[in-house]
Parts: C-alpha cells; structure tokens; sequence
C-alpha cells in the first residue's frame, strides 16, 4: 500500500467563474493532471479544462433503458400468453399492440433510475466525509467561491513548487488540505 | 412610431431575475427562507386550516373503509362517480410542473429555473393526492395491490390489454420519476443549506440529504448529463401520462369517450389546469416572502400565454367532440350533445364554456396578464372550469347511455366533497411543509442566470 500522504491538496480561492476557468486551464497546461475544480453552479466547459472527457452516464441509462423496455414486454408476453393466457374479447394471448404502453412506462422507468443511481455512483456518492471539507473556507464553495485543488498524489505535486505556481495564478487564498 | 404601434418585443420586457443580485444575494435570500426567517402566525393559520382539511379527509376515507364505496353517489349507471373526476383533475394539474421542469429546460427558457423547484413539489403533490382516488375507488382498498403483477399464491397476472393497467404503470412510473427529477435537483441546494446553517442538527439533516455533494467539475457535468436526460425522459413521459389517462375513456365504447381526439385534448388541458395552479401557488408566494425580484412580471406574462394557448387548444377540442358528435349521425353520439346542452346537467356544461373558453379570453388584454389578482383570480376560474370539465366526460357520458332503461342520476354525498377538499386540504399542506423546510426556488439554477456566471473560454 502507497504511503498516504499527510497532506491531501493544495486548494487555491477564487472569486469569479472566470477566474477559475481560466486557473484550471493554466494549470492543466502545466502539468498537473490529478487536479479538481468546485463552483457553486455548473460552469459549461469547466470539467474539459481538468481533462475530464468521458461521461459514462448515457451509456449507463442506454443500458437502463434497453433492459427497462425488453422486462417491460417479455413480462406481458410471458404472463398473458405464456404462463396465464386468458380470452379478453376475442383478441391472441399475445396482442403486441396493446402491451406498447407499458413497455414505453418501464424503458422511462429504468432509465430514469439508472440515470440517477448512475450519477450518484460514477461521482462516488453518497460520501458524507471528504478532505476537502477540512477547509473552513470551503463552506463557500456552494454559495459564491470557486476553488482549484491540486491533489498531492500528482506525479508533478511539490509542496513548495506547487504552491508557488498556485500563488502565480492570483487566487483570494492558498490553504493546504489535510488528509 | 407612436407607443402604440410598437409590438410586444419592442417594448422593453420585464427582466427574469431583477438587476442588482449576486451570488451571495440570491443564496441568502432563498435560503434564509428555510433556515432563518420565523414561521409567522399566517403561516400558522393557514397551515393549520390545511391541516384540519386533511384530518376531514383521513376521516372520509376511514369512514369508507368501514363502509365501502356505497357511502359515495356512484350507483350504476354511474360508477366512476367524485372519484375519477377528482383522480383526472389532479394528475392534470401536476402536468405543468414537469412541463416547466423538462421540457422548457430542453427548449432553454431559463426563466423557468424560478419557478421549476415548486412547480415540481406541486406535481408531487398533486400526484399523491391523484393516488389516492383510484386506490379507493377500487372498493377494496386493502387490495389495491393486485394492481402490480407479483408472484402470488392466485397464480393469476394483472390483465395487460386494459388500459386501466396501463394507467397504473404510467402514473406509477410518472410518480417516480417526477419524485427523483425533483431530489436530484434539490441535491446542490441541500449543500448550500449544509454549508449555511449554524446549528449542528440541521447541517446533519440536510448534510445527509445532500449525499455530501461537494460541486466538483466532474461531478456537475454527470450531474448536468444526467439532468438533461432525465428532462429528455420525463418529455415523453408526461405527454404519455395524459394520453394513458385519456385512454381510461376513449379505449371504451361509451358516447362521448369512444374518440381519438382525447389524448390531445386531454394533454392541453392537463397543462392548461397546471399552469393555473401553478400562478395560484406563484403569486401568494412571492408577495408573502418577497420574491418579487426572482419570479418576475416576466414569469406571471408566460404562464399567462401558456394558458391562453392551451386554453384555446382546449377550446378547439370541445368544437371537434361537438361536430364528431353530430357528423357522426349516430343517434347516441347526437343525443349526447343534445344532453349537455339542453339535458338536466346543461347548467354545468355551460358553466364549464363560461370557465374554460369566455373568461380567460381577456388574458388577450396584456394589463390583465401582468396584474397578479387579475391572474390569481381567473386561474381560479380556470381550475374550476377543468374540474367541470371532468365531471361533464365522466357524469353525462354514463348517465344517459344507449338504453333508455338504463338512465340514471349522480347526486354526490357529502362523503364525496369531504374526501375532495380533503385531498385540497393535503395538498395545501404539504405545500405549506415544502415552504417551510426545502428552498422552494432551485438556487444553484438561479445562480447560473446571474451575468458573472458567463464565462469566456
């Protein structure tokens, strides 16, 4: 097991979105790839600028969706044709047509939870504890502040180096990050 | 060019969100509603008297379900008496919020970030208040469950070709995925409120609530990705839902049901009847807690054109059962517009046009549109309306029917209007909860309108 290092990141404040925008492209560019960005609202083209390009969350919900629709008309056709036919007005123990509607009600269904428990799974959440919220400061984080943090498991984490660049990108505050 | 001649755009429009807040200003306004500002006594009253309303209601149902059904007007011919009229009215009304929710995010109207979160909690509500009717009016209630296919000890399955099953997976369905459209969204709220409280047993309630959200880059974007799907889900969902419904009627072959322009139909009304409770819950709210500068003239102008237009969609669809009714030549389907014209319920159906097509008419008048007592007022009117609207589908279609022999009347029982504005009372209640612990306006949406959000690349 790697040694766990006493300090996890090293977080730098900013006041506007555009500040950060622009400090996470800077640092990305120097290097750094093991690097997060938080803001209070979601800021459009922030999460490329950290190198992060593969959302699986479609995929995830494609999935939910397909499974969804096949439970949905292979549990009519196996009910009502195979396992309990019944004769409702005339019409064959398998009548597609009447089977679409909740076949379309179950594909919503799954991919609407899939969409969501795969959020929540893909970011790791539910996480009640996280380092980051060793920092006072980043009580502002969901009101009105934007932070940068440079994590120290980055190959290219130095803590005076690191630091130094932060400061280069004129934050608000510079705080180091106890694991 | 004189003032007059300048069309709508022209003139300067009311802002979504009045100049001068930042992010700081929108958060604590919001949230200070929820963690800082006493309930006042008319929160008290009016909580109270929503309070008393359900307790009517609990006891209409216990009543019922010591006696049953009998205690209702419905008798053959008219079995789907208060309750199915109620069912539709409320499922209806529910409609405007994830029209708000989804489909004007797809379409970018931001200015409906203000009002989504308690458009929202209205659908919820007024979806429980929904399911309330149906599980009631199956006479045994206890045994609603046999609606949902389980292996059971019968070995019998639920019989898919009718569409009251399909009734039960839509609004089942509609139920869920409005209830996590709505947590989902309340997710970075419920950090905000984490992050902005003192006291240490609230930060655990909506820490906890929150799932430690931490508004990490990676995590808005799958947030944002899912978001926008889930809306791409819910679209077809809501306009499903409607359709389902309608087809509880127009799948049977009694006159007046047995047509295709139901699910349309069925679906502009929905919206029509939401918007309305949503101007009726809007405009109290943001008087009584100043939120003037978040729901704007702006917000009352566009629901006011939404009912307008699907009032008129509406409209259009009582024109089109009319002539059916009479291009049909089919002695049932001519009779039964005789009936509503002219039959013992005529009053009802007029009262109907009058509340749903005369009145609303004046929403044309662009004063109307923004004054909020004109518009709280006729919203009422439009609620009104599609309730008759439902009792007009449900009571005359089934009183007078093919055989002669078989006519009858519907004279509700003071069970019936009990358990009606009882669910009010719920709803009303529920609202008045919703207020008072959640952020009834979504805040991190709110912050994504604010001019220092754009960024530059």
């Amino acid at each position: 097991m790697a040694r766990r290092d006493p300090i996890y990141g090293l977080m730098a404040e900013f006041d506007s979105a555009q500040a950060l925008v622009d400090a996470a492209k800077k640092t990305h560019e120097a290097g750094y790839k093991k690097i997060d960005a938080y803001s209070p609202f979601p800021i459009e083209g922030l999460a490329e600028e950290i190198g992060f390009h593969h959302d699986e969350v479609p995929l995830v919900v494609l999935i939910g969706g397909i499974i969804g629709g096949c439970t949905g008309y292979l549990m009519q056709y196996w009910m009502a044709a195979v396992d309990y036919p019944l004769n409702i007005g005339g019409k064959p123990p398998h009548s597609w047509p009447a089977f679409i509607v909740i076949t379309f009600e179950m594909t919503i269904l799954f991919a609407g939870i899939s969409a969501v428990l795969g959020m929540l799974a893909l970011n790791g959440l539910p996480m009640p504890y996280h380092p980051v919220f060793n920092v006072s400061r980043f009580a502002f984080a969901s009101k009105d502040r934007f932070f940068l943090i440079v994590f120290s498991s980055d190959k290219k984490y130095h803590p005076v180096e690191t630091k130094r660049f932060l400061e280069g990108l004129d934050p608000r505050s510079i705080s180091e990050v106890p694991s | 060019m004189p003032e007059q001649y300048k069309s709508s755009t022209e003139i300067e429009r009311a802002p979504v969100i009045e100049p001068g807040h930042t992010f700081g200003t929108v958060t604590e306004k919001i949230s200070a509603i929820v963690l800082t500002r006493p309930a006042t006594n008319g929160w008290f009253i009016g909580f109270g008297l929503a309070f008393m309303a359900t307790m009517m209601l609990l006891y209409a149902l216990g009543y019922l379900f010591l006696k049953g059904v009998g205690i209702w007007g419905i008798t053959i011919p008219i079995g789907w008496g208060f309750a199915i009229v109620n069912f539709v009215w409320w499922i209806g009304i529910g409609h405007a919020g994830t029209l708000i929710s989804a489909i004007l995010l797809l379409l970018r109207q931001t200015w409906r970030n203000s009002i989504n979160r308690f458009a929202e909690a209205m659908t919820l509500f007024a979806v429980a208040c929904a399911g309330i009717f149906p599980a009631v009016h199956v006479g045994r209630p206890w045994l609603a469950y046999w609606l949902f296919p389980y292996p059971n000890t019968m070995r019998v399955w639920p019989q898919f070709r009718s569409p009251l099953m399909w009734d039960v997976f839509a609004v089942s369905t509609y139920a869920t995925i409005s209830a996590l459209f709505w947590f989902t969204g309340l997710i970075p709220d419920f950090a905000t409120l984490r992050d902005r409280t003192e006291k240490r047993w609230i930060k655990l309630i909506y820490g906890m609530l929150s799932f430690g959200w931490r508004g990490s880059a990676r995590h808005w974007h799958r947030y944002e990705t899912m978001y926008l799907l889930l809306a791409g889900l819910a679209t077809p969902l809501v306009l499903s839902v409607h359709t389902v419904v309608s087809f509880d009627f127009a799948i049977g072959i009694i006159p007046g049901w047995h047509t295709t322009i139901f699910p349309p139909y069925f679906v502009a009304g929905a919206i029509y009847s939401g918007f309305a409770m949503v101007l009726m819950l809007a405009i109290p709210i943001r008087k009584i807690y100043g939120l003037e500068d978040f729901i704007t003239e702006r917000h009352l102008q566009n629901s006011a054109k939404v009912m307008l237009a699907t009032g008129l969609i509406v409209a259009y669809g009582y024109g089109i059962e009319a002539f059916m009714g009479w291009y049909s030549g089919e002695r049932t389907d001519m009779f039964l517009l005789w009936n509503r014209l002219h039959g013992p319920y005529a009053f009802w159906y007029w009262s109907l046009l009058l509340c749903n097509i005369f009145i609303p008419q004046v929403l044309w008048i662009r004063k109307l549109r923004t004054s909020p007592i004109a518009l709280f007022f006729i919203s009422l009117v439009i609620l009104v309306g599609m309730w008759l609207e439902r009792f007009i589908i449900v009571v005359l279609s089934l009183h007078r029917d093919f055989l002669t022999s078989s006519w009858g009347m519907y004279y509700p029982t003071r069970w019936d209007y009990m358990t009606y504005f009882g669910t009010i009372g719920l709803f009303l209640m529920l609202m008045f909860l919703f207020l008072r612990v959640l952020p009834a306006i979504s805040i991190f949406e709110m912050r994504t309108l604010l001019p220092e959000a754009e960024v530059k690349e």
